[in-house]
C-alpha cells in the first residue's frame, strides 16, 4: 500500500484544479511541468482551471481495476475544459444511453474510491452533465 | 555502424504456462534461437520485461537469466517500455553488434501473466498508462483503447462491424500458427456478442493475459557465415520514438504520432516506403490499435485503416498482409515477449519456412510494438540479405 504522502501531494490538483500557464508561451499545463513541452520554457503563472468543458470522448468501463470492482459499470471519458486543458475521469450521474461526443459536462469534487484495508478514502474531480 | 543480421530465432507455444515459471520459458526459447544460430556462445543479452516485479516478484532479469542460461558472467540487461519492451531489446541488441562493442547477442523477451489474479494483471498492465492521472481516476487499458475507438468512430465514421473485422482476420492467421494461444477463428457475430468490457469493445476485440517468451540472435552480416548455413536475415532499420504516455495529452486522440514517427524513421533508414513492405506485424492490442497503426505507418489514409480488414487489403494475399502470425489477437501478448516475437514471425517468413501462413515472395518485412497507448513505439524493417 503507498503511504499517506502519495495522496497528499495531488491534493492540489485533486482537490483544487491548481493548474499553471507557460509565462512564454502561454500553453496551459494540469498538473502543473517544470519545463514547458510547448516552447521549452521554466518559468510559469498559477491558474485555476475553468470547470466547463465538453467531452472528447467516452467509454463505460464494465470490468474494473480491484479498488474500482464495486463500482462498475461506470463512464469515463476525456474531457477539454474551456481553456484547452485536458483530463481523464468518470463522468457520473449520467444515463449511459445519453454520453455523447460533444456534450457539455461540468467538474464536481467527488469520491473516486476508498483504499482497502483500513486505508484513506480518496477524492477527486468528476464530471457530471450540465 | 556494422551491418547486422539475425541468424537465429526461437519461441514455444504461448499460453497459460502454470507448470512453468518465467526462468524456464525463457531459458527455453533463448535456447532454441541458440541453437538455431548455431553459435557456441553469445557475448551479451538484453531482454524485454514489462513488469516481471508486479506480475511474479522479481526484479533484476538479466542476472538472473543470464545464470539459468549459463552465460553468466557476460553483460544482460533488463530493458522496458511497457509493451514496447521486447522491441526496446531488440533495438538495444542491434546497437551493440552494429556499434562493433559484441558480436553475438542475444535479444529476448519475456513475461509470465498468470502467477497473478486478473485483478493484480489489469493493475499491472494499467501501470503503462499515467498512474496519477488516468489510472487514479479508474480507467484501465481497455479503457483507454475504447476511447480511442469512439473518437475514431465519431471522426471518421469506423464501424464497430470494421473493429470485429480485425479480430477476424487476425484469428483466420493464427489458426495456422502452432505458437498460438488462441489458434482458433471466430466470426463478426462471436465478436459483436462476446461480454462487453469497455464500450464498444468486447473481450473478443481485446489481446489476452499470456505466458510466453521469444528470443532472436544477431551478428554482423559480414560473419553470418561463421556460425550458419541459415539464411540470414538483415536488419534494414531500426526506430524508436515517444509520445506521452497519458491519452488525453494529445492533440488528436485518434491519431498515434509515435507510430508515425518511429514507422517515418524506419522507412527513411531502409530507403524505402510503405508500398515496398510484403507484409507487417503490428500491435493489435486491441482491434482498434490495428486500425490506428495501418493508418501511421502510412498502409491507410488517415481515418481509413477500418476498411482495410474488411476489404481484405490486410489479409493473407491481400495488398499489405497484416499480421500473418496472427497478431496479439490470437497468438497472445505477454507484453515483453510481444515485440522479439514480431522478429521471429518476419524472420520465419523472410526464410520462406512459415508453412501454411507463409506470404508468398516474402523479401521485406516491418515490426511495429508499441507501448500504453502509443506513447512508445519500437519499429524494424527487415530483409533477406
Ligand atoms: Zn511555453
Amino acid at each position: 500500500m503507498s503511504t499517506s504522502a502519495k495522496y497528499w501531494r495531488g491534493i492540489p490538483q485533486r482537490y483544487r484544479l491548481e493548474a499553471e500557464r507557460c509565462a512564454s508561451c502561454g500553453m496551459e499545463f494540469f498538473p502543473p511541468r517544470l519545463v514547458c513541452s510547448g516552447c521549452g520554457a521554466r518559468k510559469f503563472m498559477p491558474i485555476k482551471l475553468n470547470d466547463h468543458g465538453k467531452l472528447l470522448t467516452y467509454t463505460v468501463i464494465r470490468v474494473g481495476p480491484s479498488e474500482f470492482c464495486e463500482q462498475t459499470p461506470y463512464a469515463m471519458g476525456i474531457v477539454e475544459l474551456d481553456g484547452g486543458v485536458r483530463m481523464t475521469a468518470q463522468i457520473a450521474d449520467v444515463d449511459f444511453d445519453t454520453l455523447e461526443v460533444g456534450m457539455p459536462l461540468k467538474v464536481e469534487f467527488r469520491k473516486i474510491r476508498e483504499e482497502g484495508q483500513a486505508g484513506i478514502l480518496c477524492y477527486g474531480y468528476k464530471f457530471v452533465p450540465e | 555502424m556494422r551491418d547486422v543480421a539475425v541468424i537465429g530465432v526461437g519461441m514455444q507455444k504461448w499460453g497459460e504456462l502454470w507448470e512453468k515459471s518465467l526462468r524456464d520459458i525463457f531459458t527455453e526459447s533463448a535456447m532454441l534461437a541458440i541453437d538455431d544460430a548455431g553459435v557456441d556462445h553469445i557475448d551479451s543479452m538484453y531482454v524485454g520485461c514489462m513488469s516481471s516485479g508486479l506480475f511474479v516478484g522479481q526484479e533484476h532479469l538479466g542476472s538472473l537469466l543470464a545464470d539459468y542460461l549459463g552465460v553468466a558472467p557476460i553483460p544482460a540487461l533488463r530493458v522496458e517500455s511497457a509493451c514496447a519492451s521486447g522491441g526496446a531489446a531488440f533495438r538495444q541488441a542491434f546497437f551493440d553488434v552494429a556499434s562493433g562493442a559484441n558480436d553475438v547477442v542475444l535479444a529476448g523477451g519475456v513475461e509470465k501473466m498468470t502467477d497473478i489474479d486478473g485483478g493484480g494483471a489489469t493493475f499491472a498492465l494499467s501501470t503503462a498508462a499515467d498512474a496519477e492521472y488516468e489510472v487514479y481516476n479508474g480507467v484501465t487499458f481497455p479503457g483507454l483503447y475504447a476511447m480511442i475507438a469512439v473518437a475514431h468512430m465519431n471522426a471518421y465514421g469506423t464501424t464497430r462491424e470494421q473493429l470485429a473485422a480485425v479480430a477476424v482476420k487476425n484469428h483466420k492467421n493464427g489458426a495456422k500458427n502452432p505458437h498460438a494461444q488462441y489458434p482458433f477463428e471466430v466470426t463478426v457475430e462471436q465478436v459483436l456478442s462476446s461480454v462487453m468490457i469497455a464500450d464498444p469493445l468486447t473481450i473478443l476485440d481485446c489481446s489476452p493475459i499470456t505466458d510466453g517468451a521469444a528470443a532472436a540472435i544477431l551478428c554482423p552480416l559480414d560473419m553470418v557465415g561463421d556460425f550458419t548455413d541459415n539464411e540470414p536475415v538483415k536488419i534494414l532499420s531500426s526506430a524508436h520514438a515517444t509520445d506521452s504516455i497519458a491519452l488525453h495529452s494529445r492533440k488528436d486522440l485518434t491519431w498515434l504520432s509515435a507510430v508515425a514517427k518511429a514507422g517515418q524513421i524506419a522507412y527513411e533508414g531502409a530507403g524505402l516506403t510503405p508500398s515496398d513492405l510484403d507484409f507487417v506485424e503490428v500491435h493489435d492490442c486491441f482491434t482498434i490499435a490495428e486500425i490506428a497503426v495501418i493508418e501511421a505507418l502510412g498502409f491507410f489514409e488517415k481515418g481509413k485503416g477500418g476498411t482495410g480488414a474488411v476489404s481484405g487489403e490486410t489479409a493473407m494475399g491481400g495488398r499489405i498482409p497484416v499480421n500473418p502470425s496472427g497478431g496479439l489477437k490470437s497468438k497472445g501478448h505477454p507484453v515483453g515477449a510481444t515485440g522479439i516475437a514480431q522478429i521471429v514471425e518476419t524472420v520465419t517468413q523472410l526464410r520462406g519456412v512459415a508453412g501454411e501462413r507463409q506470404v508468398d515472395g516474402a523479401k521485406i518485412g516491418m515490426t511495429q510494438n508499441m507501448g500504453g497507448t502509443g506513447g512508445s513505439c519500437v519499429a524494424h524493417i527487415l530483409g533477406k540479405a
